[in-house]
């Protein structure tokens, strides 16, 4: 039954199965109707961890170890009880940020840099050339001893065949092809392969069923269940050893430990394990049952390892056959065809499983991070402006998956046959290892820099190279062995297996401690010593506070113009024009706009726009790319370090806005105070009108009516007595006076305030003034019997002012002593004395006095002291009013006195002229 | 959030119990040549230690506290 063609056929109809599967899922995934949404089937994707080394390999192991092999599934049950606080942070970050790949969070991490990316991706291959060599060494060998059948016989080794005859280069090619179909048929703006999940978690359960199957068959159809056999390697002298393999030796539990962290770094840092777990990822609360089933599914394919193991040893006890091979060979042993070809099935789903996943997202690395950062910077390519880049990217992606594949060929020629399965793992593990500084540090540190996490790389992926690699090319003859057995040039100290003196420990732990030294020191210290740049600071925040952002962070940290149209035609050259159309439409729509543009509500090449085309563009080229694309594009500004500051700072911006805030409403409460006290004056200027009008018309009627009265007495008795008749008429054209004098004093008030007054100052001689005035009013005085005195100095210098203003002031004052003086013993002073460059002038009458509070009130418009509108027959009360305007236009002071006793003083000065 | 926190602290928790459970000194205790159940100690306590971890790991993640 198993002949060539068959086992060939087989293999081929189950490939077809899985393409099946993906062509369903993708299918599925197009209608909106994903099946891989679902939480067992992304624990199962997470299975992907377990390849051709956990199927034939572990056995191995064991079969020389003992439980030396639990670790590598150990240290994963321990790192995903953490996954709740790491993975979901990266996860969370790498959706808010279409993160596509290892290389580009990394990459976008650092800010956004193309050279950390291509570091990744290059320690990325070379590192996982190894492991993808392992899988084709399984699948090879299992197929030459399955085609030998029943005989059981080791294959020869690979390097004596030709190329042509050489089974693993046609798998090599094959999976390649296979590759090819399920990842990189057409370009999916989000790095989702729907369908390459969907296959991969049916593998999963694939490879669990047969390894089930031939652990049973083992334990219990060949042997007498599992305490039987442990019985019988209890009574074999050779193998009762690995019963307690942990030996009392210090080096013993040192490889545990470091075989578990390396394992707990693996299941984070594989690229194939970050494809499933991150970029896969349709609902991290899927984790939330990831965590207990994933470990499960490692424990399930773990059970039986000891008993296959052991059972291979008691049933090949001289060595014949590669104990990583008893999975297979013992079904063989015991004639069980069928057994056999599905366990063949197993592993072929194993190592299948592995190669898809790991060269998908190696090829997008590849692509993303290494070739298109170089091919959008070589100006000669004129790459730019191609209108349509989607061929050239799946193009380079193919050209990926087929070199990766080569090359891991090259490396299980040149150094595959002389180690074990889980040794060429291991070294694998040890090369993804050295991303944990950059990337952990990078999501918890907003310290870590770019170039601490370039430094970190480089120096922990050489100490790798060194201690790993180098004795790996030595074993296999391609370099002298006097290098591993003396050092370099003798220098005992740098032999690659015992650096710097450290024995006694395995070459992968022996490894792991200087490379971690060396990657972990490099990371601290050169981020510590040195600074970032606003980009890096922007970014750092963007990773470490994922949890604090919205969905769409980092959109208000751009400044810059572009136009719509430009950032569209930039989205169709790379994702075609029908997934760049959709993609505008749905930001359009989301914002309330349309597209393409209609006159009113044209969608704006804002920073929000920007940033979604440069999220849409990383999705497809990497975060990296998509920056060096988008600002060709657009012309940005660039951010100083005190912006990003400011607009980090949230915190302190809040405190200074509020302070503004604070500043704004205390002035606020200043201008409703000033505008308060306005109104008050307002309303009070409002009354005083009113009075002045009343008061007005009230003075202009008393006289009038006086008039109107004695005129009617005059015409009505033409013959009263001429004397009687001489003093009506004199009292007619007294109030006549007074009527004249009142409209006077109004006019040249009016006249006054609203500054239509000519002023003629000149040198005045004020004794002058005072002699004058008082022959105009002596008539007045001596009719109502007033004394009038004057006190007037022999030399009166002379003042500067308006002559004819200040006769008018004189004349008041002279007028208002005349009214408000005693009514029978009247009594006026007039004195005039000079003091510090004024002229001072008195007028001093014995009338009522005035009280303390009217001194200020009688220089107002109708105000007179004592108030009230009806007890006040005496004047305008405007006359003192104009004399303050004249005096205080001229320089001067006026202001009053009284000095008790009925006494008043109405003072004013003059400015002495010069 | 709250319930995110706690679960996160209670896988901690878990993590650390794991660290002990599978290294030395815990693991060193069970090194001997004895049997238990027809299977060694060693291998019995790992198995057994590892499902136990897998069982509270299930009841941490799926509460809903």
């Amino acid at each position: 039954m198993l002949q060539g063609p068959v086992i060939v056929l087989v293999a081929f109809a189950y490939l077809g199965l899985l393409f099946g599967i993906a062509y369903y899922a993708d299918k599925r995934a197009d209608a909106g109707r994903s099946i891989i949404d679902n939480p067992y089937i992304y624990a199962l994707s997470l299975a992907v961890y377990a390849t051709a080394w956990t199927f034939y390999g572990s056995v191995g192991r064991a079969a020389s170890d003992g439980i030396g092999f639990l670790p590598i599934y150990l240290g994963p049950t321990l790192m995903i009880a953490l996954w709740w606080l790491v993975m979901r942070k990266i996860i969370r970050i790498s959706k808010n940020n279409r993160i596509t790949s290892l290389a580009d969070f990394i990459a976008s991490r650092y800010g956004k840099s193309a050279l950390l990316g291509g570091v990744v991706t290059v320690i990325a291959v070379i590192g996982i050339l190894p492991y993808i060599s392992l899988q084709l060494k399984a699948i090879a060998t299992s197929y030459a001893i399955l085609l030998h059948y029943p005989e059981i016989s080791m294959p020869a080794s690979a390097g004596a065949a030709p190329l042509g005859a050489d089974t693993a280069f046609w798998i090599a090619l094959i999976l390649a092809a296979f590759t090819i179909l399920f990842g990189t048929r057409h370009l999916d703006a989000a790095e989702h392969h729907e369908g390459m999940v969907a296959a991969i978690a049916f593998e999963s359960l694939v490879k669990l069923l047969a390894f089930l199957a031939v652990g049973l068959f083992v334990t219990y159809g060949m042997y007498d269940g599992v305490g039987d056999i442990f019985a019988r390697v209890r009574s074999d002298s050779q193998l009762s050893r690995l019963l307690t393999p942990l030996e009392g030796v210090a080096g013993s539990y040192a490889n545990w430990v470091w075989l578990t962290i390396l394992s707990m770094l693996a299941i984070m840092f594989l690229p194939r394990q970050f494809q499933v777990a991150v970029i896969e990822n349709k609902d991290e609360r899927h984790l939330k049952k990831a965590i207990w089933l994933f470990p499960l599914y490692m424990l399930a394919i773990n059970l039986f390892v000891l008993p296959i193991a052991f059972g291979g040893n008691l049933r090949f006890p001289d060595g014949s056959v590669d104990a990583d091979t008893f999975v297979l060979t013992l079904p063989m042993a015991a004639k069980q065809e069928g057994l056999a070809l599905l366990v063949f099935i197993g592993g072929l789903s194993a190592a299948t499983g592995m190669v898809i996943v790991e060269t998908i997202a190696l090829s997008t690395m590849v692509c993303n991070d290494l070739v298109m950062p170089v091919l959008l910077r070589l100006k000669g390519l004129r790459l730019a402006e191609r209108r349509d880049l989607t061929a050239l990217l799946l193009g380079i992606r193919r050209g990926a998956i087929v070199l990766m594949l080569m090359l891991g060929y090259l490396y299980f020629r040149l150094a595959g046959e002389a180690y074990a399965l889980v040794s060429i793992g291991l070294v694998s593990f040890a090369a993804v290892a050295q991303f944990a500084p950059a990337l952990l540090g990078g999501i918890f540190w907003k310290g870590g820099t770019r170039n601490g996490a370039f430094c970190g790389l480089v120096a922990g992926f050489g100490v790798w190279g060194y201690t790993l690699l180098l004795p790996a090319l030595v074993r296999s003859g391609w370099l002298p062995a006097s290098l591993i057995e003396h050092g370099p040039w003798g220098i005992e100290l740098l032999k690659p297996l015992q650096l710097f003196g450290l024995a006694g420990l395995d070459q992968i732990t022996h490894a792991m401690i200087w490379s971690m030294i060396a990657n972990v020191g490099a990371y601290a210290a050169v981020s510590l010593l040195g600074t970032r740049d606003p980009q890096e600071a922007r970014q750092a925040s963007v990773f470490v506070d994922a949890y604090l952002q919205g969905d769409t962070p980092g959109a208000p940290f751009w400044r810059g113009t572009a136009s719509a149209s430009e950032l569209h035609r930039l989205l169709t050259r790379f994702i075609g024009a029908d997934s760049a159309d959709s993609a505008f439409r749905e930001f359009a729509r989301n914002r309330g706009l349309a597209w393409p543009d209609s006159k009113e509500n044209a969608l704006q090449a804002d920073a929000n726009l920007v940033y979604f085309v440069e999220m849409q563009l990383a999705g497809a080229i990497g975060a990296a790319s998509a920056h060096i694309m988008v600002a060709s594009a657009v012309k940005e500004e660039a951010l100083s370090i005190e912006e990003v500051r400011e607009m980090l700072d949230e915190a302190s911006q809040v405190i200074v806005y509020s302070h503004r805030l604070e500043q704004k409403s205390r002035e606020l409460e200043r201008a409703t105070e000033e505008l308060r006290g306005a109104n008050e004056r307002l309303k009070e200027l409002d009354s005083l009108k009113d009075d002045f009008v009343a008061t007005v018309s009230h003075e202009l009627r008393t006289p009038l009516t006086a008039i109107r009265t004695f005129s009617q007495i005059l015409r009505d008795n033409p013959d009263l007595e001429p004397t009687e008749r001489a003093r009506q008429l004199g009292i007619v054209i007294r109030e006549s006076e007074r009527l004249t004098r009142l409209i006077n004093q109004i006019l040249d008030i009016s006249k006054l305030e609203s500054g239509n007054v000519e002023w003629n100052p000149g040198p005045v001689d004020m004794k002058e003034i005072v002699e004058d005035t008082v022959a105009a009013m002596s008539e007045l005085f001596k009719e109502k019997n007033i004394e009038l005195y004057k006190r007037v100095p022999e030399r009166v210098p002379l003042v500067t002012a308006d002559l004819d203003r200040i006769v008018q002031v004189m004349l008041n004052l002279l007028s208002n002593a005349e009214k408000f003086c005693h009514p029978r013993r009247g009594k006026v002073e007039i004195a005039l004395s000079e003091a510090g460059g004024f002229l001072r002038v008195d007028v001093r009458d014995n009338g009522t006095g005035i009280s303390f509070a009217d001194r200020e009130l009688i220089f107002e418009r109708f105000r007179r002291a004592g108030d009230s509108v009806a007890d006040k027959p005496h004047g305008t009360g405007l006359g003192l009013h104009i004399c303050r305007r004249i005096v205080e236009r001229l320089d001067g002071r006026i202001w009053v006195e009284s000095g008790g006793a009925g006494e008043t003083c109405i003072s004013f000065t003059l400015p002495l002229a010069r | 959030m709250q319930e995110s926190e706690a679960k996160g602290q209670r896988l901690i928790a878990l993590f650390v119990l794991g660290c002990l459970l599978f290294n030395y000194p815990v693991l060193s205790l069970f090194n001997v040549a004895a049997d238990a159940f027809g299977v060694p100690v060693l291998y019995a306590y790992i198995f057994a230690a590892w499902m136990l971890l897998i069982a509270l790991l299930a009841f941490a993640a799926e509460s809903q506290r």
